[in-house]
């Protein structure tokens, strides 16, 4: 269980995060979404105890972090960003001395550097220097030393970034497997990602939470979601959308580049296709084509984080 | 206890898997070497002592300690290995004293390599062994000073020329305050019990009153306590900016 209370952190007179509150139980993963600088990290690094709050509070399964740090590190792992190491070690080196500092003793290190070894397959590069090894190997060094305790909490920051395509599925496979026992709470700027692996997404935006909801949850909220878009042989698209525009059910009216147009719900949620299709019927028009779209998570994204053009 | 062995462990490998260690050593003994011989004309005194050995160590420390303290906390800033390593369950002190003992032992390691002009010394006459143990041991807890400084001053910056920098400039200056240089510009206007204050913070006397055989309890607690002034700094200066 974490729980975060009211959680603000001040950088001089630059508040990077606003008063943030929230609860998770095992079996969550959650996605912290967000512009660069809208204080992802900064949460991170305040719920694993490197920075301190400004003000607010974190508890790691029951461990208050200002006054029980150490006891709440050690339920965590944490992959901070960039997944920094010592690259003059070799790996099998690094994640021994994880493990010790882990409180691993005598036979449990090899056993627990040969499981993370396998885990996050590391075995063809384990007696390598880090500072030789690819980006993507570098990354999965990162994820083994979080790993290593098996700790029922995860910490990702940007678990992702920098890997090529199969490297991210294989990353997302792996915390989706993790995740049914654990708590994971990633942060990342690529939206699939949130809705490939995450239970539960927030948005932040300078600092607040500005939506909290299941990545389904937030891809309903955008304008398009059960928008129609169509085309109609022998019908204008000026004409079709004075049409549908009379129509309660219809909000916005878009033509679209290209031919045909775009019409977006009048209220959330209820989409305009039924009364399309009655319109359609009643003047026996012919569509050339018909389209119904699903809310796509950049668009709520956009407008919550007010990112359209600055 | 364990966590500090551990990061002491890492730290002390991690001199020798890059060139650092053996640059580090070998400049040490060439140098301390030539000034013994050349400089302190070891042979031309015709004494069986080592103090024209130890006499040059200050001075050589100046350069070489910065050196080899810079890294502690600057590389860690630098590849923000600092937020893996102070995420771990471990309190700061074990990984400053960590940190810190890992860079002491290895310039005692330096140190010990300087055997065979013991041995010389031994060959060549019949000095008083009792007063070069207590110089060796003078200068490793003059070195740990120089070290504890450091150490605190590569905990500001992630820049590790900086931290050299400014860690000689201290040092330089811990070491000038016993002399006339540094007492005559304070002479004028501050009161004597100041003047013996500073003058009490000279490296250089402390470590002269030990190399001459007689290893006092005041400059044994001297240099501990310089240790302990900027290992505590340290904490401080990590507990302020750990993060920037």
């Amino acid at each position: 269980m974490i729980e975060v209370e009211n959680l603000t952190k001040q950088f001089g007179s630059m508040t990077v995060v606003k008063d943030l509150s929230f609860e998770l139980g095992a079996g969550s993963v959650l996605g912290f979404l967000g512009p660069n600088g809208a204080g992802k990290s900064t949460t991170m690094k305040m719920i694993t105890g490197f920075l301190t709050p400004s003000s607010g509070s974190v508890r790691i399964q029951g461990y208050d972090i200002a006054n029980h740090r150490q006891a709440a590190q050690a339920e965590m792992g944490y992959l901070p960003e960039g997944a920094p190491s010592y690259e003059e070690m070799t790996v099998a080196a690094f994640l021994k001395f994880i493990a010790e500092i882990r409180g691993a003793r005598g036979a449990l290190i090899r056993q627990w550097v040969d499981r993370v070894t396998d885990t996050v397959s590391l075995r063809a590069v384990l007696h390598q220097r880090i500072e030789t090894l690819s980006k993507g190997y570098k990354r999965r060094v990162g994820l083994a030393q979080a790993l290593i305790h098996d700790p029922s909490i995860l910490i990702l920051d940007e678990p992702t970034d920098g890997l090529d395509p199969n490297q991210k599925h294989q990353v997302r496979q792996m915390i989706l497997d993790l995740s049914d026992q654990k708590i994971v709470i990633i942060s990342t700027h690529i939206l699939e990602e949130v809705s490939a692996v995450c239970s539960r997404a927030m948005i932040i935006n300078a600092g607040e939470i500005v939506l909290d909801d299941t990545p389904e949850g937030l891809c309903q909220r955008a304008e398009g979601h059960l928008s129609v878009s169509l085309r109609i042989n022998g019908v204008s698209d000026e004409a079709l959308s004075q049409a549908c525009s009379q129509l309660p059910q219809c909000g916005r009216v878009a033509l679209i580049n290209g031919g045909g147009v775009r019409v977006y719900p009048a209220e959330a949620l209820k989409g305009p296709l039924a009364a399309l299709q009655a319109l359609m019927k009643a003047n026996h028009w012919q569509p050339e084509w018909i389209q119904q779209h699903e809310g796509q998570l950049d668009e709520v994204f956009r407008s919550a984080t007010g990112g359209r053009l600055q | 206890m364990k966590n500090i062995t551990t990061i002491l462990n890492r730290e002390f490998a991690s001199y020798f898997t890059t060139p650092v260690a053996y640059v580090f050593i070998l400049v040490f003994l060439v140098l301390s070497s030539a000034f013994t011989f050349y400089l302190g004309q070891f042979y031309e005194r015709g004494q069986a002592d080592l103090l024209p050995f130890f006499n040059f160590h200050p001075w050589l420390y100046l350069f070489l300690v910065p050196a080899v303290s810079m890294r502690l906390w600057s590389e860690e800033r630098a590849s923000g290995s600092i937020e893996l390593l102070l995420t771990l369950p471990i309190t700061l002190w074990d990984a400053i004293l960590g940190k810190f003992l890992a860079a002491w032992l290895f310039t005692g390691l330096a140190l010990l390599g300087t055997f065979p002009l013991w041995l010389s010394v031994n060959y060549l006459g019949e000095p008083d062994n009792g007063a070069i143990a207590a110089s060796y041991v003078g200068s490793w807890f003059m070195a740990g000073a120089f070290l504890a400084v450091g150490c605190c001053l590569s905990a500001l910056t992630k820049s590790q020329i900086v931290a050299f920098i400014l860690t000689g400039t201290v040092c330089l200056l811990l070491v000038l305050a016993g002399f006339p240089l540094v007492l005559n510009f304070f002479q004028d206007w501050v009161p004597a019990l100041i003047l013996d204050l500073i003058a009490g913070l000279s490296v250089i006397a402390h470590f002269m009153a030990i190399s001459k055989g007689v290893l006092a309890l005041t400059d044994v607690i001297y240099f501990i306590a310089m240790i302990g002034l900027w290992l505590t700094l340290t904490r401080l200066v990590l507990q302020a900016k750990a993060a920037d």
